[in-house]
């Protein structure tokens, strides 16, 4: 399972960059959100990939061995919120510059032919 | 520190993050109380800064739990005399910038004073903790309000720098959690403190892992002090920049400078066994380049606010050049001049604004709005009745005379705190044994002060001594005021010069000693012994 998680978090990342460097403004901010999912899962996989573990501790059991670490999955979570707003709020600008300039290039202008 | 003073240490968080909250209660009509929340939040914050410095200058550390967790497990908040210093150096500029906004630009769009506060909100918290995770969050609060302030008066010339801005960070926050995610998967924990005692044991075949993530830490937050070849967003950026907004971020680089600092010294420091120094020989060759690229850039720029913006870099990228070369006595003039650069980049910022209405352009005011309904040009329908401040008389001869202070400042020329503050970094770089790179920065660091004298000398020129049949610029006493209140407080740095010196000398032997941090924050019994 490792194997899989760790191309798709490849696929992921690599197709991300790509389109980070696109150079129209909706491409950037698809490679951010691309980038932006690479990276929550990259988080989520550092505590260890597990299944069918429970995050939160039984006072009762003293073995922690059968459980995932819960703080990735904490981190990922506020990773995901944060990521997610600062992407809307790049949409928001994204969308002021279209229709400011009139264009989706990201330098505000169309490349001369 | 006791009782009731302990929480002073979260209140630069939480008392401009409350009166954040409030000014957005109040709307448009209620001006004159925003401005009064926002006002005696930041007076609040300085006087707050003024006793956090004044009790770390006595007793070195005050380790603040949140919500009372004991340190590994929740969140410190870590007062040492660095983040002291840096929070009362934020607070001494944002008061400045909000009196100098009040004539105009808290008027040239929506809920200026709310971004305002949490961009502060956002900066005295990357200070103050010692938590990664949690410095990430505070990185994230401070970039969002200056994505809001960076369009702040709107029009497409700002739009255009902002995008690329924001596109830049969002890319520089997710290196930072790759960083945070590994670091916590090869040492866990993320606690500042607990980190450094946990770095010389980390295994050898976990150590490359480490490093890389040290590495994509230092790229996050070298994006953020515009290093060369990272910064080549933060020019186009601050020139396009609001004045106010734009001195603001000229603290919001040191931000970066603050972080690789602290890591440096925590991660890769003195007691980080097979990582000592890890990235020294990168942030030494890239702080040379930074500050060779601001010199060039300052003799190329051909506006007053890209002279500024390359001026920022020489400033961020002479210290990261020194905390990569090592050395006490030259780290402790460099942030001598981290001080001194800070404050004049801002004057200078705001200095600006007030020189190109004399010029009478109003370029970097108010654009095309967006949301039409929000915006209004402060330089709209003639002079506004509701300004603030009467007008300053013999205004070309007051902005002259600041010209020229805020040009020795950032040239570094005597008699004022530039010169003493690059002086101490050359005389510390030539302690001791002297390696053909010393002898590079140095070279280097000449060179952008005259590059710099050059640069505002064909600038002032062209402003103040060209034929000119334009009337003299309408300048409002408050915004005089902020621009000489940073200039003033630049000339009490140089008066009281040896104090300051001997703060940022105590400042270096602590940071040259991390175990007396992680004593601090993790209790004696946890620190280690480390040998001298």
């Amino acid at each position: 399972m490792e194997i899989i998680l760790a191309i798709g978090i490849g696929v992921l990342t690599a197709s991300g960059v790509w389109l980070l460097f696109r150079p129209r403004t909706f491409q950037v901010i698809i490679g951010l959100s691309l980038i932006s999912y690479a990276v929550n899962l990259f988080i989520f996989s550092v505590g260890g990939v597990r299944v069918g573990a429970a995050p939160v501790l039984d006072p009762a059991v003293t073995d922690t061995s059968g459980y995932a670490d819960p703080l990735p999955q904490a981190l990922v979570l506020t990773a995901i919120v944060i990521g997610f707003a600062m992407t809307a709020l790049f949409l928001v600008v994204l969308l002021a510059s279209r229709g400011l300039t009139g264009t989706d290039h990201v330098d505000g202008e169309e490349p001369k032919a | 520190m006791s009782g009731v003073s302990t929480h002073l240490v979260v209140a630069p968080i939480v008392l401009p993050l409350m009166a954040a909250a409030l000014t957005l209660l109040l709307d448009e009509r209620q001006r004159a109380l925003r401005v009064a929340v926002s006002f005696s939040a930041t007076v609040g914050l300085l006087l707050i800064s003024a006793i956090l410095l004044f009790t770390v200058s006595g007793s070195s550390s005050v380790v603040y739990q949140l919500g009372d967790w004991p340190a590994p497990f929740g969140i410190v908040l870590v007062v040492d005399r660095l983040s002291a210093m840096m929070v009362a150096l934020s607070s001494t500029l944002a008061i400045a910038v909000l009196v100098f906004s009040l004539a105009r630009w808290d008027r040239a769009g929506p809920r200026f004073h709310a971004l305002f506060l949490l961009l502060l909100a956002g900066l005295n918290g990357a200070f103050l903790t010692g938590d990664l995770f949690n410095l990430f969050v505070f990185f994230e609060v401070l970039l969002a309000a200056s994505y809001g302030l960076v369009l702040h008066g709107s029009g497409a010339p700002r739009v255009k720098a902002g995008l690329r801005y924001i596109a830049i960070n969002l890319a520089a926050s997710f290196l930072f959690l790759l960083a945070v995610s590994l670091i916590y998967g090869v040492a866990g924990t993320l606690n500042m403190a607990d980190l450094a005692q946990r770095v010389p044991h980390i295994a050898q075949s976990d150590r490359a892992v480490f490093e890389i993530a040290g590495a994509l830490l230092g790229m996050a937050f070298l994006i953020k002090a515009g290093m060369w070849p990272l910064g080549f967003w933060l020019p186009p950026t601050y020139s396009a920049a609001s004045a106010p907004a734009a001195a603001l971020f000229a603290v919001m680089t040191k931000v970066g400078v603050y972080a690789t600092l602290r890591m440096s010294f925590l991660f890769f420091g003195p007691d980080a066994g097979a990582s000592t120094d890890f990235g020294a020989p990168w942030l030494l060759l890239g702080g040379t380049l930074t500050v060779a690229m601001g010199t060039v850039g300052v003799l190329a720029a051909r506006t007053m606010s890209r002279i500024a913006g390359f001026c920022v870099l020489i400033s961020s990228g002479a210290v990261l050049a020194v905390i990569g070369h090592g050395g006490e006595a030259a780290l402790s003039g460099a942030l001598y001049y981290m001080l001194s650069s800070t404050l004049a980049v801002a004057a200078f910022f705001l200095l600006i604004e007030l020189l190109n209405r004399a010029r009478g352009s109003t370029a970097p005011a108010v654009g095309q709005p967006v949301f039409a309904d929000e915006y209004r040009d402060p330089y709209d329908d003639g002079p506004p009745t509701d300004e603030v401040g009467v007008i300053v008389p013999a205004a070309i001869a007051l902005l002259s005379g600041g010209f020229i202070l805020c040009a020795l400042l950032l040239a570094g020329m005597p008699p004022l705190s530039g010169f003493i503050g690059k002086f101490a970094i050359m005389a510390g770089l030539m302690k001791g044994e002297t390696t053909s790179t010393s002898w590079a920065l140095i070279a280097v660091l000449t060179l952008s002060s005259f590059a710099a004298i050059v640069a505002l000398m064909r600038v002032g020129i062209e402003v103040f001594w060209a034929p000119t049949d334009r009337a003299t610029p309408r300048v409002r006493s408050v915004e005089f005021a902020a621009v000489a209140g940073l200039l003033i407080v630049c000339m009490v740095i140089t008066i009281d010069g040896a104090l300051v010196l001997r703060y940022t000398d105590e400042t270096v032997a602590w940071l040259h000693r991390p175990h007396n941090y992680v004593g601090a924050v993790l209790g004696s019994s946890a620190a280690r012994e480390v040998p001298p």
